[in-house]
């Protein structure tokens, strides 16, 4: 029996099981064949497309598109492979809101974009469906390159590797490859285990050996790795968290949202995943609102983000927000935490209001304090320290070009090199040009 | 509201809006709901002779085309004349002409090209009431085949001949119903109008193959594996059509002939085009084949509404009022030059404007910074490329330069006389100008 909506404290069973499995159903559920038609004629095919730009791997929609008006997805499906192996997932995943969708020229006709994430996932959906691996490798070079971490970055260099022929090893710490596409982005976006198909069907390339529960930094060397391999690639991402740094941040019940997602993405059960009655969400990206959501979703009562600064500079998007707000996400803003309140347990977060008029995040001295039972951090990550002579700038390695860094024959991409967007789309993008470097250096 | 009655040859109906020929006036049943629903008047599925009835296909009889959204912009059909016996056809058309006498009930006919057949089958048609007869020289399929159809509308002689027949023994008016598939269409209109025909109608259907199984390496529509060509109809024929029409009502012989439109009327506004070009009634298939009876009400209705916008009081008002503007090439205006603008505020900077004229046109349309589309008065020639391929409607104009202006392209003065080919000094065979 469900303890209810309304029980105290970190518990399980507020929602009836089959309630918690429709509320994680896909967010965008696929286009059927008719739909992607459908949506497929409103592309105009335009010149010098201005969606193209505003993809950060620079896929060739207008293109793609026409291929599925034209009735042939697993073409479509080929070009946008061809320039983001990851299409599937940031199909699934990218905020096109702020990227392709936001530049189409249907805004402006009718302030409605073609629907180019949905139309992607269908043509890579078509594809991966057969289990089909539209690519080949190149006549091995004997070349060998060490990939540090699974995530998109590694998992974009890797494959871009392999089809030029090289032997890839991706070291990864985790026991299972995909970064956050596996631990980390909501689980709504990419239902029914999607994250893990996908690099099986990516590893199909061949040539790629992945090694698991191998941490660089752990026994494993930067010089080891460049003493075996040709060039070594850093796709890390950014394993550390930000701290509050204020009174009651260790009390049981306060914990750093990526962990409660991480143990959602791995939950086999969700009904089974303790949630509070009461979470607050201190943070204001996208972390933020997919662990406030994701509360919600699991039972919790009452679900407040609580943000240091105004709607307008909320990271995570309009689009991110209202959909928070859809599911009944309460949104703060001009907050900042002061104090967890609490006697062996959360049951309280004291917010001071903020003005940020000036610029900066100045305190009013007035003060509001919520109940919570559950208080999940999301002010951001940070690099989980770097390898020995690798250079780095506010708080992330350095890189110039295609992702060198400061030593020879490494390179680094993805979220854990300074100037990312910290988006899955801009993690393939570096791990893909980083490897395009690394071809062309080892080839010159 | 505008008056829509229609006289035409003497038959009045409450619209200029018939039926063709064709599945939705094949029986009682239909015609009695297409008037229910607001059409004018029908013309009847073909009746051919009396006897065991031809037989159709017994599958697939249609092909389309589809634009997008799967919108039928082309149909083709391997149909034949009625399958239904013909004292039952007859019966029906007693029938339904004695219950709406208001609407115009034409009888569509097909008999062997001998004399014997035609006068059999008259005297019958006579007898239900019917207001005229269509005679059917147009099927491309089957028909054809067995030397009727389009085999018949082919040969201008036989046009004439079967419709003197026509008319010396049935004494209502005789419409005589052209194919297109024929080089010029002067010739069978004359060779109808020399047979005494009252009116002609136009088109048939264009033979066709509207695509191939890339399975079965069979055309569509596919009996068995095989396919025939079929007649090509639907708003993908109505540019062919109207011209067709215009051919007709400016030709010298036959100006004045009165015309029944027929090819893709789709709305109120096609079926106005079709009459501005002289055709004092129009025939619908495809569009009541795609939507249903009820299309007629947005015809009904919107051209009455046009009518008023423009102070038409009868329909007779603007038929043929296009025909004068209907010229041949060489007597277009040479001295009319229009340039592209670029409306910025409707511009949603799509780019197809730059790719067409870029690639395929005269390099007229600048890309400038910021996706800022531009025309360059020094290169555009007016072709008006760019309008069409523009996904936004109005927002390129072609406006054009009066006369004293300085055509920035050709550098010359634009005049502000009418000059034409015949007299322009590149043409070898210019006539000084009188
Ligand atoms: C909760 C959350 C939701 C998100 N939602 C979205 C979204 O909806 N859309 C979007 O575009 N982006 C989203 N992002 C951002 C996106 O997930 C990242 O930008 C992207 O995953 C970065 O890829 P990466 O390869 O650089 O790093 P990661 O995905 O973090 O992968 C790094 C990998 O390296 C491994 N690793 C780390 N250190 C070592 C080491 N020392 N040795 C070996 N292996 C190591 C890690 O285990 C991990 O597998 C979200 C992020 C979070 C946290
Ligand atoms: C299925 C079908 C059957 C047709 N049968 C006849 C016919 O028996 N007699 C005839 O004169 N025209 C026939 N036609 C031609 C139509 O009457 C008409 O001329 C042609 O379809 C063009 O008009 P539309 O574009 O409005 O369809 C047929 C057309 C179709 C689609
Ligand atoms: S990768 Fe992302 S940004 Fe690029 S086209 Fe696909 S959905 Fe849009
Ligand atoms: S901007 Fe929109 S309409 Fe133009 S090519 Fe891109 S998706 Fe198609
Ligand atoms: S085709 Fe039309 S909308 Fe597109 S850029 Fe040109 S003028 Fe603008």
């Amino acid at each position: 029996m469900p303890d209810g909506v309304h029980a105290p404290g970190i518990t399980t069973g507020r929602l009836p099981k089959e309630q918690i499995e429709a509320n994680f159903g896909d967010l965008h559920p696929p286009l059927s064949p008719h739909e992607a038609a459908v949506a497929a004629d409103r592309c105009y095919f335009c010149h010098d497309a201005p969606c193209v730009a505003a993809c950060p791997t620079e896929i060739d929609i207008p293109l793609f598109i026409r291929q599925i008006q034209a009735g042939n997805p697993k073409g479509a499906a080929r070009t946008i492979l061809s320039q983001n192996i990851l299409g599937g997932m940031c199909a699934r995943v990218c905020p096109t809101e702020t990227l392709c969708e936001a530049d189409c020229v249907r805004n402006t006709a009718e302030e409605r974009p073609v629907e180019i994430g949905r139309l992607q996932r269908f043509a890579t959906d078509t594809l991966m469906a057969g289990n089909e691996h539209p690519f080949t490798r190149a006549a091995p070079t004997g070349r060998r390159v060490a990939v540090v971490g699974a995530g998109p970055a590694g998992l974009a260099c890797a494959h871009r590797l392999a089809m030029h022929g090289h032997d890839v090893t991706i070291f990864e710490a985790r026991d299972k490859p995909g970064g956050l596409n596996e631990f980390g982005i909501a689980a709504y976006k990419t239902v029914d285990g999607f994250a893990a198909r996908e690099v099986d069907w990516l590893l199909q390339i061949g040539g790629i050996t992945v090694r698991t529960g191998q941490r660089l930094g752990d026994g494993l060397t930067l010089e080891a790795l460049l003493g075996s391999h040709d060039a070594v690639f850093l796709g890390v991402g950014l394993g550390g968290v930000h701290a509050l740094g204020i009174p009651g941040e260790d009390l049981p019940g306060v914990r750093d949202a990526v962990d409660f997602i991480a143990d959602l993405r791995q939950a086999r059960d969700l009904s089974a995943l303790p949630v509070g009655r009461d979470v607050v969400v201190i943070g204001g990206g996208m972390t933020a609102v997919d662990a406030a959501v994701q509360s919600k979703l699991l039972g919790a009562e009452n679900v407040t983000i609580a943000y240091r600064r105004g709607r307008e500079e909320m990271p995570a998007s309009r689009y991110e927000q209202d959909l928070a707000a859809s599911k009944g996400v309460r949104l703060m803003f001009n907050v900042r935490p002061t104090r967890i309140l609490g006697d062996g347990a959360v049951q309280g977060v004291e917010l001071e209001y903020t003005d940020t008029s000036g610029g900066r995040v100045e305190g009013t001295g007035e003060h509001v304090t919520l109940v919570a039972d559950q208080v999940l951090k999301a002010i951001g990550q940070t690099l989980d320290g770097a390898p020995e002579g690798v250079e780095v700038t506010g708080g992330k390695i350095a890189v110039t070009g295609a992702g060198r860094t400061s030593r020879d024959r490494v390179w680094a991409g993805g979220d854990c090199v300074a100037g990312g967007e910290d988006l899955t789309v801009t993690a393939v993008t570096q791990g893909r040009d980083a490897a395009e470097d690394i071809h062309a250096s080892l080839t010159a | 509201m505008a008056d829509l009655t229609t006289e035409f040859l003497g038959i009045r109906s409450p619209n200029p809006f018939w039926l063709a020929s064709a599945p939705p006036t094949d029986k009682e049943y239909n015609v009695r709901r297409a008037f229910e629903a607001g059409w004018g008047g029908v013309v009847w599925k073909t009746l051919g002779e009396e006897g065991p009835p031809v037989v159709n296909v017994n599958g697939p009889r249609y092909g389309v085309i589809h634009g997008p959204d799967r919108r039928v912009l082309g149909l083709n059909n391997i149909e034949l004349i009625t399958d239904r016996p013909l004292e039952m056809n007859l019966e029906e058309i007693a029938r339904v002409k004695a219950d709406y006498p208001d609407r115009a009930v034409i009888v569509s006919l097909m008999v062997p090209c001998e004399e014997q057949a035609w006068k059999r089958i008259l005297p019958r048609v006579a007898e239900t009431g019917a207001d005229g007869i269509e005679l059917n020289f147009g099927c491309p399929h089957g028909m054809s085949e067995r030397g009727m159809g389009s085999a018949v509308g082919q040969v201008p002689e036989y046009i004439e001949m079967v419709t003197r027949w026509c008319k010396e023994n049935y004494d209502r008016p005789v419409i005589v119903k052209l194919t297109p598939n024929i080089t010029d269409i002067r010739y069978p209109a004359r060779a109808a109008k020399n047979g005494g025909a009252d009116a002609v109608s136009l088109i048939n259907t264009v033979s066709s193959i509207t695509s191939v199984n890339l399975d079965t390496f069979s055309p569509e529509p596919s009996i068995d594996g095989k396919g025939s060509h079929g007649g090509y109809c639907g708003p993908a024929v109505k540019p062919i059509a109207l011209n067709m029409v215009a051919e007709i009502a400016r030709d010298p012989e036959t100006a004045g002939l009165p015309i029944s439109g027929i090819g893709g009327v789709t709305t109120w506004r096609d079926a106005a085009e079709f009459m501005a070009l002289g055709a004092g009634t129009v025939q619908v298939c495809t569009a009541a084949m795609t939507y249903g009876f009820k299309v007629v009400q947005e015809m009904v209705s919107g051209l009455s509404d046009w009518m008023d916008a423009k102070g038409y009081a009868s329909v007779s008002d603007f038929v043929g009022r296009a025909v004068p503007n209907v010229t041949d090439w060489q007597y277009l205006n040479l001295n009319y030059v229009a340039k592209a603008r670029i409306d910025q505020d409707k511009c949603i900077k799509c780019g197809r404007c730059y790719a067409a004229c870029e690639d395929t046109s005269h390099q007229a349309i600048l890309m400038k910074e910021d996706r800022v589309f531009e025309v360059d008065d020094s290169e555009c020639v007016a072709c008006n490329l760019c309008v069409d391929v523009c996904p936004v409607e109005g927002c390129i104009d072609m406006v054009r330069l009066q006369p004293g202006e300085v055509d920035p392209r050709t550098g010359r003065v634009v005049e502000a006389e009418y000059g034409n080919w015949t007299t322009h000094p590149n043409n070898p065979m210019a006539r000084a100008a009188e």
